[in-house]
């Protein structure tokens, strides 16, 4: 019973199948993304009205003495809106799993001699390809609305993989939660039930200095916090990067083992279909 | 059976050069079991109840019975999506359990549910089957436009499969179980939800792989028409077990009936259209 998929590829013509699998399949899904780009637009207009509404309604917020940001309430809402939207856009994911699985698409690739692994990468990669190019968009619509950012490209380039990161980590647990219990309504109970709890205890909109003990206690522990804080630190003139490293450290660990368990979820899942 | 056998040698190549006195089975299962657990019943529900099964090379063999007969669950197996609890299975003298990853190469399988990608092209859909095979652009190229022109669908070629008919979508479906020249086709109700003509035409296409390409076509149905019509072979299973098989003719002759039905009733001890309800309303 512990047969393991990696003694299934040693075939000798299976040697460079692995990647070139993840390659074929990704392509599948990009090809699909950039053929609907509305899509990945359309996934943007949530977060980017959760940008302007709060950006204006609490734009008075930053004058609060104490709150000790240097910047546009804009600007300091911008790594917040990323985190959401990469953490809701991903939190779909399960769903494209469970019309996979539905569609009989997913055992089609099964009962090819496709790596295993490479099926879920190519899930993997799409949502990293996505959640760049929606990052991206939220912080030119930023720009547009007058926010601006000191830490520059490199910055950017540090909110980015942050929100790959926290992408990952709900895209896998969506996977997981679709492979294992294959109901839509699961994953949309997952998403109502952490999406503004986790938002909330975080410092997307309001400096942790300002919340309640409780609050803070929970919010230093939460990751989607890690991942706004490691936005905002790049995005500012001096970031602290000892800080952004240990917060990343705890991202990248937190996505792989949400990756790790879902790989083992969907080799489950593969052998028993 | 064939657990002696030491894992790194494979049972294909160690077959002797001499020509055996019966070839070899394309598709072998003994004593297939397989239980799955149902929410709210204690005991669990037995799929698979020691089923056996013999498939010759070259032929077409249909698994007929109601749904929840255990068709589909002895296809799982033998296409390596499921393991059995119990008993062996070969296909050209692969164990599916102990060697999978081989199986898959000489297999071809065409599902319940159609697996193609809507949203891509039905070219495109091909090529990438092509490639998951280990084939190169080029030759996944070739043998995608020959299959296209086959199965009637190169005028629909670049178009998407979302815009596609029932029919041709069905055509695409086997079409993407041929790609790698399988020597073993396993099509899973090949049939169901398409309107007359487009069966008729699957049913002249299905008779065309096992004759002109040499191909061993399992096939499940729940149409006793069907497996009259198509199969050289049939086998009719019922609650997990084969209760019948054999030729068609030889069947209904051995019985003195004149339709599979009358089979049915004889071997299952139920009539075939009560079977078929319950099972409909077991689904519900």
């Amino acid at each position: 019973m512990t047969t393991t998929i990696d003694r299934e590829r040693t075939a000798p013509t299976a040697a460079p199948a692995f990647l070139s699998d993840t390659w074929y399949l990704t392509g599948r899904k990009l090809h699909a993304l950039v053929r609907q780009p509305y899509v990945l637009a359309f996934s943007v207009v949530q977060p980017a009205i959760w940008l302007f509404l709060f950006g204006a309604l609490f734009h008075k917020v930053i004058d609060i003495p104490g709150f000790g940001y240097h910047g546009s309430y804009l600007a300091y809402l911008v790594p917040g809106i990323v985190a959401m939207n990469a953490m809701s856009g991903n939190m779909w994911a399960g769903m494209t799993m469970i019309e996979e699985i539905d569609r009989g698409t997913l055992n089609r690739f099964l009962v090819t001699p496709a790596s295993r692994l490479a099926i879920m990468n190519a899930t993997v990669v799409e949502q990293a390809v996505s959640t760049t190019v929606q990052t991206l968009i939220i912080v030119a619509l930023g720009y547009a609305g007058g926010a601006r950012y000191p830490g520059g490209a490199v910055g950017i380039l540090v909110l980015i993989v942050a929100s790959i990161l926290i992408g990952v980590f709900w895209g896998a647990l969506s996977n997981m939660t679709g492979m294992l219990l294959r109901s839509r309504e699961a994953i949309i109970g997952v998403y109502t039930f952490f999406m503004l709890p986790l938002m909330f205890l975080s410092s997307a909109f309001i400096q942790p200095a300002f919340m309640p003990g409780w609050m803070q206690a929970i919010a230093s522990r939460n990751p989607l916090n890690w991942e706004v804080q490691i936005g905002r630190d790049a995005l500012s003139a001096t970031p602290d990067w000892s800080a952004i490293a240990v917060r990343s450290g705890g991202l990248l660990a937190l996505a792989l083992i949400a990756v790790a368990i879902s790989v083992t979820t969907f080799r489950s899942y593969a052998k028993n279909v | 059976m064939q657990s002696d056998t030491p894992a790194r040698s494979h049972p294909a190549l160690a077959q002797p050069l001499a020509v055996p006195a019966r070839p070899r089975p394309a598709i072998e299962a003994r004593g297939l079991v397989k239980t799955y657990s149902a929410p709210g019943k204690k005991p669990r529900i037995r799929a698979l109840d020691g089923l056996d099964l013999t498939v010759e090379p070259g032929t077409i063999f249909a698994l007929v019975g109601p749904n929840g007969a255990g068709k589909s669950t002895t296809v799982k197996i033998l296409t390596t999506l499921a393991v059995a609890d119990e008993g062996t299975a070969t296909v050209e003298g692969i164990d599916v359990r102990t060697d999978p990853a081989q199986a898959r190469r000489v297999i071809g399988v065409v599902g319940q549910r159609s697996g193609a990608d809507p949203t891509a092209t039905g070219r495109e859909n091909l090529v990438l089957q092509g490639h998951l095979y280990g084939q190169r652009s080029s030759a996944a190229g070739l043998r995608a436009d020959e299959l296209l022109e086959r199965f009637r669908l190169d005028d629909a070629a670049g178009r998407f499969v979302r815009t596609y008919s029932g029919g041709m979508q069905r055509r695409l479906d086997v079409a993407l179980g041929l790609m790698h020249s399988p020597k073993v086709l396993f099509l899973d109700e090949p049939t169901t939800g398409l309107d007359p003509e487009a069966r008729t035409a699957m049913w002249e296409e299905i008779t065309r792989l096992a004759e002109s390409d040499q191909m061993t076509v399992l096939l499940t149905t729940h149409y006793l028409d069907e497996a009259d019509r198509l199969a050289s072979r049939l086998a009719i299973v019922d609650r997990g077990r084969v209760v019948a098989e054999g030729e068609p003719v030889r069947l209904k002759q051995d019985l003195g009936v004149t339709s599979l039905d009358e089979v049915y009733l004889h071997h299952a001890g139920r009539k075939y259209s009560d079977a078929t309800r319950v099972t409909e309303a077991a689904g519900r």
